[in-house]
Order: structure tokens, then C-alpha cells, then sequence
């Protein structure tokens, strides 16, 4: 079984522990060797998307240095992937450390199903669930098809989730648009960015969406931000908690 | 509502105000979404879609890499047809071009049927100092015309607009009835006071969809007749383009007008494809090639893509940002994630908010019928504001701050040690006040006691891993 | 002045350093309707056009005067032989404005568009180009023989070596925009009949 650098995004380390634990045991339960290196910090993102690159440059170099020793290095966030994975070289004019790993580093459910072949997971989950489409999961990493390419239908992320007894997806009106969650976006364009989470949130009522899940901590750590203020009964999980309960539902019935 | 005439061009506050109306930004988010709908259902019927849109963006770029080629054999071309044709560097050459043509002819009255290059020219403010009569005849492009504001959108200029709002303009201007909103009864006003222009018109002017280098023609794209209408009845046809408008031969026009109308409306082409070979017989044709700040941009590796724009607006339709904030909020000629990029490179500094107006989600990129990078090309805009200094404050040192922290193991885990031990002990409004734009409208997560490096050396049993 | 302009223009483009790229294959496969002129006359139809199958010239006369505009239209004009009338000489009108008043106009269309029901006509013998813009009412014959697939096909018909002007021509004229609501008959022809001969 390969060995598993995990690459827990910064936010996530601070504020969604579980979601990283339930990551680690997820691949655990899939037979890999899974190691957190603790040099880790952040992937540099939101200095990017600010226009800093001068200040990535270090924070890009450390990530190579620290995950380098891995044969993958899995993460619980398409977003996080996508910066490593289609934005990182720049910093690296061709260097064959970082050619080598970088595609290698990989989000949770496209690991799953592209380097284990997980076709389904065994476990219950019996809750109507409206998953959140995080656009460079989406359009980045083509984790799933995007609504405005023509070509045959796919979806990594919902398939797995289909594979659980019990569950019923939501139907969405705007399958893949975007939260409005956007790294500084959020703050920048504050009025914008809340409505159009609002929105996706209506979307997903009309839908009846019971638990809101996505592959991105971020993009729903802003719906859940808005769900909470609102006092909505919508519950938000990451899709790592959602498999990792089903099979240790399934596991105890 | 009209933002022209606002102090700054930032967007977020611009934005802002248009979101403020909860309703009215709900109905242009609507209407917007409507036309990508239908988009998308041209696009799905087409099984080649994705070839189409691939060899639309190799001609392109072929284009662009012989560009100088192809505009003089165009150029030769057009003359065999009998078409004069001008060049002009700037906004300022073009429209004293177009002047000179129209005084040598005596003409006083021009219909205008859209082209979003004279808006980028600013052409009628210029020939209306100079005693000339500019009409727009496209509905829409009248419509915001008589209301004294620029379009909004490049294909769809009064989509900012309710039926009750063209009620009022055409009331004050065509004298409709008051409080009348049927669009029917609307368009048919339009209808007949726009007529009249295009019977006394003294010359009219179109831009230009495609020009093609081999033939020397071009091909103008309506829907409602406007631009064969005005072009037909008086002998005098100017035809304004931006250098980057050439295709080279006209077998490649298929593949554009396959792609343009499904693109900008859902409809399978135009209702009128025109192509115009030399002048109407016994009148005269110009076409005026411009180039106006394009040729920096061709030899860019990152922004060169932008120049195979054909202005289909799907890109706007498609923006979450845009749908929610009105095509004034951008301050720009060409508004939404294409204008996002095509504004900086005017005026870095004006419209340096603009590539921040953007969640980097990328549907533009998808929805683009040229492939235009789109969400790459204002990504890299940042990087260039950044390298240049342009970068406010109020975004550069957060990022600064949180590159030390973050580049420093130690001061990370202290940091969010502090921070999510502080958080639950301060009062609600010391964390949710006027500077924390985040709680405005959302609930900060709730901090837990550890964080997961935390409880994983907990789990393992281990103090340090790797 | 102007050549200087264009020198400038000229030696800027190329100053450009330009990746070469080849021109694309516009060879097929593309779409092909195994019923082509179901496909035209259904995308006609989307597009506000009617599209109306006739065998010979006197079905169709028959089916023109079931049109309540056909009959309503008092200054009418045809360039088709045999098929409705017409109520002036088009070749002593000098100006084109005198046809502002025309109701009705029948013209021949070269060829039809089956991927997006367009006809594709030209000026040659239309003596003003204004003609099928300005018309209340427009109606083109098209022969069903002469329906293709797809825009790639056109353009391998069509020759543009000398000067003139030519226009697909996909439905009434139209305008979306107030509020996005659909009006047919902006400034051109409130209605458009396609008459496609067998």
C-alpha cells in the first residue's frame, strides 16, 4: 500500500480538526500508511490569489521539501490540490523534485477512486445530502464534469457518496455554481460573496438538502457561516466525515 | 442605479449598492441565468461543441501569430472591392477618422447599430461636439442611450433595466404612454421612431463581427435588421474594427458563427449574418482598422488569449459576480470577467479592483466559445497589479502578515493556539463589529480546543511526527 | 497621415513575438440531420419562422394565399417567377427609401441551413439591398434540394470573389431587449415564411 503524506490545509488544522481526523481514518480503513508531516503550514493560496507571489515563492519551496519523501500526498481540499497542482510552477522552472511530485499530490475522493479504485464504499448513511460542487475541485481538477463543457456526465465525489445504503441526493437547480467563498473574496466582496451563499442555500432548500457536504472545508465553512447566522436547520459536513460515519455505521449494524 | 457618474471605479462598493436592492439584484442574477440556460442548450445540441470551440481558438491564435499578413492582404482585398481603408493607432485617430469621412460628405445625421469598439472609442460624445446627430439603433443600445448611461452588458446593454424603467425613458423621450411596460408595445414605438432616423440618416456606421483577409469583406451580426437597415438607405457606410477582428479565409466564418449566437443568446446564428463585399453600388465603404492598446497585449504570453474575444457576452452571463452586481458596477467599457482583463490593460491603475471582482470559480473559462483562459488571465492581472505596486494596502498587508506566520512553524501553531483560545472568551461585539466583514452576514466557525495536529499527536502518541 | 498610421500599426504587430500556430482542420465529421428539412423547418420554427412544404409553384400560390399578411399587404413585391405578384416595377425604383411602404416581399434564397434554419441570400438580383430588411412581411423560397447541414457546407458553396453582399437570414427580425421578453418584428420583417419546394 503506498505511503500517504496528508496535507491538511491551515484552516482546517485550526478550526475543522475532525475533518482532518476523519480524512486520516478514511485512509486508514483503505489500507494506506498515512503520515502528517508537522513542518506543514499552508499551501501558500491566499497570497496567490492576492497577487503576492513574491511571497509564495518561500511557502511553495517548503511544501516540496516537506512532501517530497511521499508516494502520495492526499488532502481533503480540491482548492488546496489545484494550487500545488496547476499553479505551483511558476516557483519551479521545471524542477524535477517538484515535477515529480506534483502529480502525485491529490484531493481525498480523486485519490480514492483514481490510485485505490474505490468503486463504492461500504456504509449507511441515511440522510438526503446536497453536495456543494467547489469550483476548482470542479474546474481545476475536473473532479466532476462542469455544466458548461458538453461531453459525457461525471461525478467522483457523488458517485462514492451514491455507493452508501440509505442516502438520497439532492437536486440542485444550479448544479455547479459557485458559493461566493473565494479566499479573500470573501471579505473583499463581502456583499456579493454572502449573496450568492445565500443562494446556493436557497438552492439547496428547494432541493431539501438535510446535510450540506462538499469536498472543500472552505467553501462550506462560508455556507455554514451564513446557515448559522440565519439559524437554518441545514447541518454541514465534509464529505470525509460523511464516509468515514458511514462505514463506521455500516461497520456496527 | 447608474454608477458612471459615482466617485470611485472600485468595484466591492459599487457592488455593493447594486446587491443593496435585494429584489432588483435577484432579477438581473435571473434574467442573466435565463440566457446561460439557453446557452447551454445550443451548446448540447451540438456534439462537436468542444472541437468547434478548440479550432475557433487556433484560428485565433494563427491569426494573431501572421497578424500583420493578414491585415494587409486584407487590406488589399477590400481595395480591389472598392472599400477605403483607414488606420488608426488610437481611440482619438479613429473618431477624428470618422469625422473627417462624415464632414467630406456633408453628412449631419448617423445611425449606429452596436459596436462596442466606438463605446471603447467613446465616439459619440466626440461627433456630437462636432454638430453630428449619433442615433443607436439597437434597441437596447437606444434605450441607454436615451437614458444617458453606457450599456451594462455587451450584447444585452439595457439588461440593468426593468420594463417599467424603458416605460419611463420611452414616455420622457418618444412620448409612450404613461406607465405603459408591455414590451411589445415598447419595442413596436421603438420600432416606428427609429424608422424615421434610418429613412433621414445621412450615413451609418457598424462595427465589425469577423473580417476575412482573403476576401477583404466582413460579416455584421444582428438580430433585429439594424445594421442592414441603416447601411442600405444612405450611400455612405463606415465599418469600424479592432485589428483583432480578422479571420483568414472566409471558410472559417462557419466556424465562429456556429459558435457566436449559441454562445451569446442560445440561438442557432443571428436572425441576420451580413456580409458585406465593397460598397453599396453608387456609394462608398470605409473600414477603419484600429488599434487602440491591442498590440501589447498580443505580444504577452499571458494575456494574448484575450484578443480572440468575439463579444458574445457569455461570460458575463455565466458570472456569479457579475449577475449580482450589474455591468456599472465594473466602470468600464466592457464590463464581467473578459472586461476584467481588457480594463487593466488600459489603465492599470483605474480598474486595478477588477480582476479582484472575481471568485476565481471559473465558469467563464468553460462557458468561453474561444477558450479564453479567462480565470487564469485575472489571476495573473493580480500578480501584475502586485508587481507593480498597485496593490492597496488594506490587501497587501494581511498577506504580508500572514507570510510570516505562516512561514514559521512555530509562530502558526502559537498563533492559532492564541487565537482559538482567546476567541470564545471575548464578547460577541468585540469579534462582530464594523471591522470584521467576514461576521457581517456569517457566523465565525466555532474554535475548537484543538487543533488537528493537536489531537493527531494525541492519537499517534507521539510528540513530533516527521 | 494615414500611412503613417499604418506603418505604425504595422511595425508594432510586428514587434509582437507571437507563437506560430498552425491553422486547425475544418474537416468533419460535423453534425448531419438524417432528416434534413425536418431539422431546418424545426429550427425555423424555434427562431419565430414558419417554414412551409410545398410541391410546385401552384401549391404554394395556394398556400400563400392562406397567409391573413399575404392577403392583407397591399404594396407587394416578388422576385420569384410565378409565385404571388407583384404591384410596382422593383427596376424603376431608384431610391431605395420609395420601398419604406412595401407589405410584402417574396425572394428566392439560394440555399437553407438545416442546423439553424438560415437561408442564404444575395444582392444579385435583388437591385436594392435594403429590400428584405425593409419589407413589413418577408417570404423566401428555397428549393428542399438545396438544404445542407451545416454553416461548414455554406461556406463551401459560397464565392465571394467580386463585390457584393449577401446575408443568412435565420427568422423574423427580433429583440430581447426589454427584460429579456422576445418581440418579433424589431426593425425588420414582423414574419418570415420559408417555402420549401419538393
Amino acid at each position: 500500500m503506498p505511503s500517504v503524506g496528508l496535507f491538511i490545509p491551515c484552516y482546517v488544522d485550526q478550526f475543522y480538526p475532525r475533518v482532518g481526523l476523519a480524512t486520516v481514518e478514511l485512509l486508514e480503513r483503505f489500507g494506506c500508511q498515512v503520515e502528517f508531516p508537522e513542518a506543514q503550514t499552508c499551501c501558500g493560496q491566499p497570497m496567490a490569489n492576492t497577487g503576492c507571489a513574491d511571497l509564495v515563492a518561500p511557502i511553495a519551496r517548503r511544501f516540496v521539501e516537506i512532501f517530497a519523501p511521499y508516494d502520495y500526498v492526499v488532502c481533503p481540499s480540491g482548492s488546496c490540490v489545484s494550487m500545488v497542482r496547476n499553479h505551483y510552477g511558476e516557483y519551479f522552472d521545471h524542477d524535477p523534485t517538484f515535477e515529480r511530485l506534483r502529480p502525485r499530490v491529490m484531493e481525498l475522493c480523486e485519490f480514492l477512486t483514481e490510485v485505490l479504485g474505490i468503486e463504492r464504499v461500504e456504509g449507511r448513511f441515511p440522510h438526503r445530502v446536497g453536495l456543494h460542487q467547489s469550483c476548482h475541485g470542479l474546474r481545476e481538477l475536473r473532479l466532476a464534469s462542469s455544466s458548461e463543457i458538453v461531453g459525457p456526465a461525471h461525478n467522483r465525489t457523488r458517485r462514492l457518496l451514491e455507493s452508501l445504503e440509505g442516502i438520497e441526493l439532492s437536486e440542485l437547480k444550479r448544479p455547479d455554481e459557485c458559493c461566493g467563498f473565494g479566499g479573500t473574496f470573501a471579505v473583499a466582496e463581502e456583499a456579493v460573496s454572502c449573496m450568492m451563499g445565500l443562494d446556493r442555500i436557497a438552492d439547496h432548500e428547494q432541493a431539501g438538502t438535510e446535510v450540506l457536504t462538499g469536498n472543500d472545508m472552505s467553501c462550506l465553512m462560508h455556507l455554514e457561516g451564513l446557515l448559522r447566522r440565519q439559524h437554518k436547520p441545514i447541518r454541514v459536513m465534509h464529505v470525509a466525515e460523511i464516509l468515514q460515519s458511514a462505514m463506521l455505521a455500516g461497520a456496527a449494524t | 442605479m447608474t454608477t458612471h457618474a459615482s466617485h470611485t471605479t472600485d468595484h466591492a462598493p459599487q457592488a455593493a449598492l447594486f446587491v443593496a436592492d435585494d429584489k432588483r439584484a435577484h432579477w438581473h442574477d435571473g434574467a442573466l441565468w435565463f440566457v446561460r440556460a439557453k446557452r447551454d442548450r445550443a451548446a448540447q445540441a451540438l456534439p462537436e461543441w468542444e472541437r468547434l470551440r478548440e479550432t475557433a481558438s487556433q484560428i485565433k491564435l494563427h491569426t494573431l501569430s501572421r497578424l500583420a499578413e493578414y491585415l494587409e492582404q486584407f487590406e488589399a482585398s477590400a481595395h480591389r472591392l472598392g472599400a477605403t481603408v483607414h488606420w488608426a493607432r488610437d481611440a482619438a485617430e479613429h473618431n477624428e477618422i470618422v469625422l473627417s469621412i462624415l464632414q467630406r460628405h456633408g453628412a449631419r445625421r448617423l445611425v449606429k447599430s452596436k459596436s462596442m469598439l466606438t463605446e471603447e472609442c467613446h465616439l459619440n460624445p466626440f461627433l456630437e461636439r462636432h454638430g453630428i446627430s449619433v442615433v443607436d439603433t439597437d434597441l437596447g443600445e437606444r434605450i441607454v442611450q436615451l437614458a444617458g448611461e453606457p450599456p451594462s452588458h455587451i450584447v444585452l446593454p439595457a439588461i440593468h433595466r426593468t420594463k417599467e424603467d424603458v416605460g419611463r425613458i420611452f414616455h420622457e423621450h418618444l412620448h409612450t404612454e404613461e406607465g405603459a411596460s408591455d414590451p411589445k408595445y415598447l419595442a413596436e414605438a421603438a420600432r416606428q421612431h427609429l424608422r424615421e432616423k434610418f429613412l433621414e440618416a445621412d450615413a451609418a456606421l457598424t462595427g465589425v463581427n469577423f473580417a476575412v483577409a482573403e476576401t477583404g469583406g466582413f460579416v455584421v451580426c444582428t438580430n433585429e435588421g439594424n445594421a442592414d437597415l441603416g447601411v442600405s438607405l444612405p450611400k455612405l457606410h463606415i465599418a469600424s474594427m479592432g485589428i483583432e477582428k480578422l479571420v483568414p479565409c472566409a471558410e472559417h466564418l462557419g466556424v465562429f458563427l456556429r459558435l457566436l449566437a449559441r454562445s451569446a443568446t442560445g440561438q442557432p446564428i443571428t436572425t441576420y449574418s451580413s456580409h458585406f463585399h465593397g460598397p453599396v453600388s453608387g456609394g462608398e465603404l470605409h473600414i477603419v482598422l484600429v488599434d487602440n492598446g491591442r498590440t501589447p497585449i498580443m505580444g504577452s504570453d499571458e494575456f494574448r488569449r484575450s484578443l480572440s474575444c468575439i463579444r458574445c457576452g457569455a461570460c458575463m452571463n455565466t458570472c456569479p459576480v457579475y449577475r449580482r452586481s450589474g455591468g456599472h458596477s465594473y466602470s468600464a467599457t466592457v464590463p464581467g470577467p473578459i472586461g476584467s482583463i481588457l480594463s487593466p490593460a488600459r489603465d492599470a491603475r483605474a480598474h486595478g479592483s477588477l480582476p479582484f471582482a472575481c471568485s476565481l470559480c471559473g465558469s467563464c473559462t468553460d462557458v468561453c466559445p474561444v477558450k479564453i483562459d479567462l480565470h487564469h488571465q485575472l489571476l495573473a492581472w493580480r500578480h501584475e497589479i502586485a508587481a507593480r505596486g498597485l496593490l492597496p494596502i488594506s490587501k497587501k498587508l494581511p498577506m504580508r502578515l500572514a507570510s510570516i506566520v505562516l512561514g514559521h512553524r512555530w509562530l502558526y501553531e502559537l498563533s492559532g493556539r492564541i487565537g482559538r483560545w482567546i476567541m470564545p472568551k471575548l464578547p460577541r461585539w468585540m469579534i462582530y463589529n464594523r471591522f470584521n466583514a467576514w461576521g457581517r452576514q456569517r457566523e465565525l466557525p466555532e474554535p475548537p480546543r484543538e487543533s488537528f495536529r493537536e489531537r493527531y499527536r494525541r492519537r499517534n502518541g507521539s510528540a513530533h511526527g516527521k | 497621415m494615414a500611412s503613417k498610421s499604418k506603418d505604425d500599426i504595422l511595425a508594432a504587430v510586428r514587434r509582437q513575438r507571437v507563437p506560430e500556430t498552425p491553422l486547425p482542420s475544418l474537416d468533419g465529421p460535423w453534425i448531419a440531420y438524417p432528416d434534413r428539412a425536418a431539422q431546418f423547418a424545426a429550427m425555423l420554427e424555434f427562431v419565430g419562422g414558419c417554414c412551409v412544404r410545398v410541391e410546385g409553384v401552384e401549391q404554394l400560390n395556394a398556400q400563400l394565399a392562406e397567409l391573413p399578411v399575404w392577403n392583407d399587404a397591399k404594396k407587394t413585391v416578388s422576385l420569384v417567377e410565378g409565385v404571388g405578384r407583384s404591384t410596382f416595377d422593383l427596376a424603376a425604383v431608384a431610391d431605395p427609401h420609395e420601398l419604406e411602404d412595401v407589405d410584402f416581399a417574396i425572394l428566392p434564397g439560394q440555399f437553407g441551413v438545416a442546423e439553424n434554419g438560415a437561408v442564404w441570400i444575395d444582392d444579385r438580383n435583388l437591385r436594392h439591398r435594403v429590400l428584405p430588411f425593409i419589407v413589413q412581411h418577408l417570404a423566401l423560397v428555397v428549393r428542399a434540394g438545396e438544404l445542407i447541414d451545416t454553416m461548414h457546407a455554406a461556406y463551401e458553396r459560397l464565392r465571394f470573389d467580386g463585390p457584393g453582399f449577401g446575408v443568412f437570414i435565420s427568422g423574423p427580425s427580433k429583440t430581447a431587449d426589454i427584460e429579456q421578453s422576445l418581440v418579433i418584428g424589431a426593425h425588420g420583417p414582423r414574419s418570415l415564411t420559408v417555402f420549401l419546394m419538393v
